[in-house]
């Protein structure tokens, strides 16, 4: 029983994660939120594979797209190749130290908003802006902390 | 134990899994619009977490209340009864005009216009996808919002409803890449249709004719074609029109007349022939003024 109440640790942090992202803020800082989704996902994904990789990636990418409004699947369609991508390469990432674990997330989330660009862009013709690549930027600031703060809770229910 | 058999299907497989699945959804919800009646309890299951997320800026709004001072009360409260005072007279005028104009229309045996149902809501969520404008509001199928309903604020026409939930909706703004609004020049009655461009405050006006009278400056209402929005309405203002020769229609460029930046309390409309009204207890707020 003890067991299975850690796990919902890791829902409470997707869930979390979900609040964060659809959370109102200025339209100044909007431009910058950070994705925060992902990077719980990709923390997951990288500690515990076994347990977080593509299909709770897609389940959550299904959340996002009903919070925000967007076509069902695109999300998770991005969702399941960033996490994809990550999941098949835990090892090595686990090895880096967390700045170069930063960049990584980095290129992951500018892959992860282009992919949900080309998505958008097949079903409705918007156009290209610089501007939603912000959160790439802020992401990467954020990764350290979130490591940081995730690890903790890990160690300290024992998820394993 | 993490042996081979409790593992489950590969990484691969379950990639291709979630990418099969994902682009299923994405042909049956978008192109042949499988989920509309799904999304209602869709949404009503993330609705918790949508109030979740409102929570702090409810409960900044509540503090800021509380913190106000008497005196901006006072000085607010004597600005809106100025305020009161001059609507009403406008109101007035307005109600001999519009008892004059059911005259006129008698005589001419054109039929009345029917009176048109309203009730205030308030905005829950903006959405901070960058792709799309849409708005969350607190009112949903309990009370009565229905598909395609038209939302105005203060000023003018906002958007219309394109998901209702349960006890929220979600609003697409004039402004998304998708919508567009059959609009008509108040000085000259020509129809245009407005589409917006992903930007707040501009619209185009599509397929306008280089010979077309149109001016900066000029007022456009909805013209109630398209059974959508009803007619009458403030929607936009010319802002310029570009006349290139090399191209074969004019660029006109319009600025949306609500302020789609800052919404607060909005206005939702049932005309007459509208697929439900409202209920009696939900109808009492239209009469009732607007929390806070």
């Amino acid at each position: 029983m003890l067991i299975k109440a850690r796990y919902y640790a890791i829902l409470l942090s997707i869930l979390i994660a979900l609040v964060l992202q659809i959370m109102p803020l200025p339209i100044q800082a909007d431009l910058y939120r950070p994705d925060w989704v992902l990077i719980v996902l990709v923390y997951w994904a990288m500690a515990l594979p076994h347990r977080v990789n593509v299909g709770v990636a897609f389940l959550t990418g299904l959340a996002m797209d009903i919070l925000l409004g967007s076509a069902l699947g695109i999300h998770s369609f991005a969702l399941s190749v960033a996490v994809y991508v990550l999941a098949a390469n835990y090892q090595r990432l686990r090895n880096y130290s967390v700045w170069q674990q930063a960049i990584i997330i980095g290129l992951l989330s500018s892959f992860y908003h282009l992919m949900l660009f080309w998505l958008q862009h097949l079903l409705t013709d918007i156009p290209f802006q610089f501007a939603y690549l912000w959160p790439v930027i802020s992401s990467m600031v954020l990764w350290p902390w979130m490591f940081w703060v995730l690890r903790k809770a890990r160690r300290q229910l024992s998820i394993t | 134990m993490d042996t081979i058999f409790t593992r489950g299907p590969s990484l691969n497989n379950r990639l291709a899994l979630a990418l099969a699945l994902s682009v299923l959804l994405i042909v049956a919800d978008h192109k042949l619009a499988a989920f509309q009646s799904t999304r209602v309890y869709l949404n009503s299951i993330m609705s918790p977490l949508q109030y979740l997320a409102n929570l702090p800026s409810v409960m900044l709004n509540f503090s800021a209340q509380r913190l106000t001072s008497n005196q901006a009360l006072v000085s607010e409260n004597s600005r809106l009864t100025n305020q009161n005072l001059m609507m009403r007279e406008q109101l007035q005028q307005f109600e001999i005009l519009q008892a004059e104009n059911e005259q006129l229309r008698k005589l001419l045996d054109v039929p009345v216009e029917p009176k048109v149902h309203k009730m205030v809501v308030e905005l829950m969520a903006v959405d901070n996808n960058p792709f799309s404008q849409q708005i969350v509001i607190n009112k949903g199928a309990i009370d009565g919002v229905y598909l395609s309903q038209s939302v105005l604020d203060d000023r003018g026409v906002v958007g219309q409803v394109m998901e209702v939930g349960s006890t929220n909706s979600r609003v697409v703004l004039i402004s998304d890449v998708t919508h567009a609004i059959p609009v008509r020049s108040v000085r000259n009655n020509i129809r245009f249709i407005a589409s917006g461009h992903g930007d707040m405050d501009e619209l185009f006006l599509e397929h306008v004719p280089h010979s077309v009278d149109i001016q900066p400056g000029d007022m456009l209402m909805s013209s109630g074609l398209g059974k959508v929005f009803p007619a009458g309405y403030p929607v936009a203002q010319v802002e310029s029109v570009v006349h290139d020769e090399s191209r074969p229609f004019a660029t006109v460029k319009v600025r949306p007349l609500a302020q789609l930046d800052r919404l607060k309390y909005l206005l939702l409309l049932w005309p007459h022939d509208a697929p439900r009204q409202p209920e009696g207890s939900a109808l009492r707020q239209v009469t009732g003024q607007p929390k806070g």
